[in-house]
């Protein structure tokens, strides 16, 4: 019985030559990632272990993201807390206001994630780099803390799904869409506990930022890591933005899946996910209804890329917001930011009528900068849309793709690109 | 180890921003974040919670954020154990690490109501349900887990271990 590339690398990490569906491992870890509201209690819990310092200073990440720059004074101590934990440590790789971005937009950027890690992150996004071919999951604060004390972590080694991705996605049909569709096939917990493993021929054709995308919200599925074959756009993308080496994994020919399913992405259409369960998926032909909206959200560690960004521009260009209409949008690193400027994007937004934000995840969990009111509606290309998630408990939320996202700000209701 | 105490009712995938909303994520004190313990999802769970209590609840518990302040809250407002169908994976390590007993239990989460007074026996994975006289068996936790729990929680045990 072989192996799936998930278990090939918690095999590798265990230093064991098998190891199979259930069974529990202790692995080493390449990286440790916190954010500003799980760090804290990860370094309280530090403070309570015997062991002195960290494993290694080169191996963790601590990115103050979510409620930054800071939204009040209590934020602002943790972050300051954060802050000086780094300092203490002499972390090397601490980004500040300034450096910093949203943690899964920026690590694959910097270069801190390639093909073969074992990675942990204190955020339940941490599973975006296994679009990179990484093995990476999202955990809670104790274990970032023995992370960052011993550099090692206990895993259950997963059993896996496998989806075939087949075709090649039309026009304004992107990552979001693939992993929205499949979501609402399987359900918010169809993938619990288990690597949601894509393959297949379709895959050349996605981008990395739409495989960042579509493993990003494997989360969401319930799984505990998606991830990609290493390809050619892998490797490219790991050799421009990093020097660290990488190794490649790949799947056992006779690996045993739980499930398999076939995507054709030649058949995916723009899809939205209704309040309040990333499941409740509809494709855009489907809504029959106006759904008028007040707000409209374009970033976050799903959808903040360059790409993301692009499409939102090629929607808006020549076009205006809806009036009385917010539209936000969060480039999710600096150099996304930068870039976005260069290429002439944010002056679109701007004119369009949005409103271009530094980076922070602030809105996508109801953090700051854009929180619903009562009764509020918005359009997100964030990645949760449960009860109260961005605001008041009765607001709602709908998961779309960037495009979906730029068009209904403009429709000032739900709508794809082709209705405008 | 056993619990003891009286049942709170939920449905499926409660998720940890009802649990703890983010809004109240600019705080890390446990007994501060208890205050508003699934404010989002039941305003009346922090006025009628007492210690011991136990939360039963359907499938996909936890899911969501990986925020460990809603084990944390969970355990400060004084419960007991939480019995589901199904636990999201990042909320069950979490609960563990901090030493928040939790049990997979399809049948009981079946045979338990709102006000139920319920026990449960940690060691044996049984469940007694004393208002409707029934009894269930739970999983147990692997032993490793034990030790995690009887160490209440990650920290203690690496702790020990050294």
């Amino acid at each position: 019985m072989g192996m799936t590339m998930t278990q090939k690398i918690l095999a590798a990490a265990a230093g064991l030559d098998k190891v199979e569906a259930g069974q529990l491992i202790e692995a080493n870890l390449d990286l440790v990632l916190g954010n500003d509201i799980t760090s804290p209690v990860a370094i309280k819990e530090m403070d309570k272990m015997k062991v002195q310092g960290v494993f290694d200073r080169d191996k963790i990440a601590l990115v103050p993201d979510h409620f930054v720059p800071n939204k009040d004074i209590k934020s602002a101590e943790h972050c300051k807390c954060v802050r000086e934990f780094a300092r203490k440590n002499e972390i090397t790789n601490y980004f500040e206001v300034g450096e910093m971005g949203i943690e899964h937009a920026l690590l694959p950027e910097r270069g801190l994630t390639v093909a073969g890690d074992v990675i942990i992150g204190a955020d339940s996004h941490t599973c975006t780099y296994g679009a990179l071919g990484a093995f990476s999951t999202g955990v809670g604060s104790t274990d970032m803390a023995a992370g960052m004390a011993t550099g090692k972590a206990w895993f259950k080694v997963p059993g896996a799904i496998r989806f075939n991705l087949t075709g090649r996605l039309p026009k304004w049909v992107s990552g979001k869409d693939v992993i929205l569709h499949i979501i609402g096939m399987i359900g918010v917990d169809g993938a619990l506990y288990k690597s949601m493993e894509f393959v297949g021929e379709g895959i050349a054709s996605l981008s990395m930022d739409d495989r960042f995308t579509i493993a990003n919200m494997a989360i969401e599925a319930g799984g505990k890591n998606g991830i990609f074959p290493v390809d050619e756009k892998a490797v490219s993308y790991m050799k421009e933005h990093s020097a660290r080496p990488y190794k490649i994994y790949e799947a056992d020919a006779d690996a045993v899946y739980d499930q398999e399913y076939t995507v054709d992405l030649n058949t995916l259409r723009p899809t939205v996910a209704f309040p309040h369960l990333p499941e409740n998926t509809h494709t855009i032909d489907e809504i029959r209804e106006d759904i008028v909206i007040d707000q409209v959200v374009i970033g976050s560690c799903t959808n903040g890329r360059l790409e993301d960004l692009r499409t939102a521009a090629e929607v808006l260009k020549g076009r205006h917001v809806q009036k009385g209409m917010r539209c936000i949008v969060i480039p999710a690193t600096q150099a996304i930011y930068m870039q976005a400027m260069e290429e002439g994007l944010l002056k679109i937004f701007i004119e369009a009528g949005a409103i271009v934000s530094t980076p922070t995840c602030g809105p996508c969990l109801g953090g700051y900068m854009g929180i619903l009111a009562e009764g509020e509606r918005c359009v997100s290309t964030t990645n949760r849309n449960f009860v109260g998630r961005m605001g008041h408990v009765t607001s709602e939320i709908y998961l779309a793709s960037p495009a979906v996202a730029a068009a209904s700000a403009v429709a000032g209701k739900i709508a794809g690109p082709e209705q405008l | 180890m056993k619990a003891n105490g009286t049942v709170f009712r939920y449905g499926d995938n409660v998720d940890t921003d009802v649990i703890i909303p983010a809004r109240y994520l600019n705080s890390s004190d446990p007994a501060e974040l208890a205050t508003h313990c699934m404010e989002d999802i039941d305003q009346e769970f922090v006025k009628k919670v007492q210690k011991g209590d136990i939360i039963v609840a359907d499938k996909n518990f936890g899911c969501g954020s990986s925020r460990e302040h809603a084990p944390i809250a969970i355990k400060a407002a004084g419960v007991s154990c939480v019995i589901a169908e199904t636990f999201a994976r990042i909320f069950y390590r979490n609960a563990i690490n901090i030493g928040l007993p939790i049990i997979e239990c399809p049948e009981a989460v079946k045979g338990i109501e709102a006000g139920d007074q319920v026990e449960v026996d940690f060691d044996s994975g049984m469940i007694y349900n004393r208002t409707r006289s029934t009894q269930y068996k739970g999983q147990a936790f692997p032993e490793f887990m034990q030790k995690i729990i009887a160490a209440e929680g990650l920290i203690n045990y690496i702790n020990n271990k050294q």
